[in-house]
């Protein structure tokens, strides 16, 4: 039922992908995706039988309406503020601490 | 009598006939879990202290002579990726191993609010991608009815819990087939809801247009209890959905109509597999039910759209993770970008990381056109078949997997042949409908489930089709 693909996605392009998700891979995982990659997506073109020319696409199972409230913030608790931030490896002064973005 | 054995329903009217305490109960199954879990590995932790004093909360309740509700002083076990303030939650994921939950999620407020009691946390696939619970990024779970084998996935340490007797119920989730999978693996009933009908508020998220919470139970009925409990809408998800009034649940089994998709039975699906659900479905037939042959015809492609659609969101949902809120965070190197690249690298397993690639691909210029967007296409066309086929009949019979639990490490090495084992579970949730599995027998000593398809909110109907099999068997 599966063959590997005669189209094999590129290193560079496994790469690529890699950066925008800005998911750090090892040499040998980014030849093992390149090789998984290619076969499941060569899979997906299964999708091409379909004709949906005149389909609306679903992102949804159900049509919802939206949710609206007045554009007034809401008072946290203390409590769960120091429980969230509490999680974060850095902070200072009740803010996350990063290093530096340039 | 053998406490963990019982049923909620029936363990229930022995603690309101004080015949045993809940103490005694939550004792039970915890030595349950002390000489069992060593081997199967259902837990990723045991909250014994917290059980104890749970238990004894509910035994003054029932003490105190009040009316007590069906799931006062009932033992529970909590799917790792729903929240329970005060305890980790890691999703089985090495970037969560650390995290403690800092509120409760819906589910788990309400069932608190019931007087449960909460045994432990069940392990999954990492962040519920996976179909074998081996994806574990901290141990593999095995299924009770024989130890070589898989108790199937997301969901396998509440499925497995419930099945060996470790917990009265669990709850679990299902993106894909995480809740009936596990069930019909380790032969208990699993339920998932329909889209909305359960708030996701406190479920860690993975794939938000698929994802519902529900619950693995010994019985149909107890399904139903569960149930009750936690459907409803919350206004902290927006996603989640007023139960519809639909009138008149109640049915004469003889006027039922039930379809069997002719798709649902081509090659690849196990013979004894087959035999066992086709005998089941006969057994509906015997008692008056009427079932018919309907047609679904894009079943074949709903396994490649749940599997770039699910992927793609995935990749969105988990680019939270990047060591800068919570979890995981490797600061070793220069620049902020750094610490996204390593803290991820190190902190994800493998399957998560092919799912965040796959996703990111799917969703990137270029591609967008060709996978996403063709895929939520062909997705409508998977609910217009269903939607067709279900104003006709009032329900659908499948086999929930076309295996029977296999060995581990059999399929790890391969993805798609592990992603193969969903062919028949996806199409429900890309539909958003409600879903049973329900166990109808066995091939040797493994579990066979029979996969009961419903019309949006009419769980009630797939939950009395399901206690009419209870019945006879």
């Amino acid at each position: 039922m599966f063959y590997v693909s005669c189209s094999m996605i590129s290193k560079e392009e496994v790469k690529h992908i890699a950066k925008l998700a800005r998911l750090g891979l090892s040499d040998k995982e980014i030849q093992k995706f390149q090789k998984e990659l290619s076969s499941i997506l060569d899979y997906m073109k299964k999708l091409n039988e379909v004709n949906v020319s005149r389909v609306a696409p679903t992102s949804h199972p159900f049509e919802l309406e939206n949710v609206v409230r007045l554009d007034k913030g809401e008072k946290l608790d203390p409590k769960i503020k120091k429980a969230l931030l509490g999680q974060a490896p850095k902070t200072k002064d009740g803010y996350l601490k990063v290093k530096s973005v340039l | 009598m053998e406490l963990t054995n019982l049923t909620i329903s029936q363990a229930h009217q022995g603690l309101k006939k004080k015949e045993f305490s809940s103490h005694e109960l939550c004792q039970a199954y915890l030595e349950k879990i002390k000489k069992l879990d060593k081997k199967i590995k259902a837990f990723l932790v045991v909250e014994e202290d917290l059980a104890l004093a749970q238990a004894k909360k509910a035994d003054s309740l029932i003490a105190k002579g009040k009316n007590i509700s069906l799931l006062t002083g009932i033992p529970v076990a909590l799917k790792d990726n729903i929240l329970v303030e005060g305890l980790k939650c890691t999703a089985a994921s090495q970037i969560l191993k650390n995290y403690t939950a800092p509120y409760d999620a819906t589910v788990v407020k309400r069932l608190k609010g019931e007087n449960v009691v909460i045994l432990g946390k069940t392990n999954l696939d990492e962040f519920a991608m996976g179909g074998s619970t081996e994806n574990s990024g901290f141990q593999p779970t095995r299924n009770p009815h024989d130890l070589t084998r898989v108790p199937g996935g997301s969901s396998g340490g509440s499925a497995a819990a419930v099945a060996a007797g470790m917990a009265c119920f669990a709850l679990g989730s299902d993106t894909g087939g995480s809740i009936r999978q596990p069930a019909s693996f380790c032969g208990v009933v699993g339920l998932k809801p329909t889209y909305g009908a359960v708030s996701r508020y406190g479920l860690i998220a993975f794939a938000s247009s698929l994802d519902q919470i529900g619950p693995i139970t010994k019985t149909a009925e107890d399904a139903k209890s569960v149930f009750d409990v936690i459907k409803g809408r919350d206004k902290m998800d927006s996603t989640s959905a007023e139960f519809p009034k639909i009138e008149n649940l109640k049915f004469k089994i003889e006027n039922l109509r039930v379809g069997v998709p002719k798709e649902y039975f081509v090659k690849g699906i196990h013979p004894q597999v087959e035999k066992v659900i086709r005998q089941a479905i006969k057994k509906y037939e015997e008692m008056g039910v009427k079932v018919e042959e309907v047609s679904l015809p894009h079943t074949e492609y709903a396994l490649p759209v749940y599997y770039i659609l699910a992927p793609s969101e995935a990749s969105a949902n988990l680019a939270r993770y990047d060591g800068i809120r919570y979890g995981f965070s490797d600061s070793s190197g220069k620049d902020l970008m750094d610490i996204y690249l390593s803290s991820k690298d190190k902190g994800f397993g493998l399957e998560v990381k092919r799912r965040i690639m796959l996703g990111t691909y799917a969703l990137s210029a270029g591609y967008y056109d060709a996978y996403y967007l063709k895929a939520q296409k062909v997705r409508t066309q998977v609910g217009e078949d269903f939607k067709r086929v279900l104003k006709k009949v009032d329900a659908l019979f499948t086999p929930v997997s076309p295996v029977l639990p296999f060995k581990l490490g059999e399929k790890i090495e391969d993805p798609l042949s592990m992603y193969l084992v969903d062919v028949y579970t996806v199409s429900v949730n890309l539909a958003g409908l409600p879903a049973l599995s329900l166990p109808v027998g066995k091939v040797g000593k493994l579990p066979v489930g029979l996969q009961i398809i419903g019309r949006p909110f009419e769980e009630g109907k797939i939950l009395e089709i399901g206690k009419y099999f209870d019945k006879i068997s």
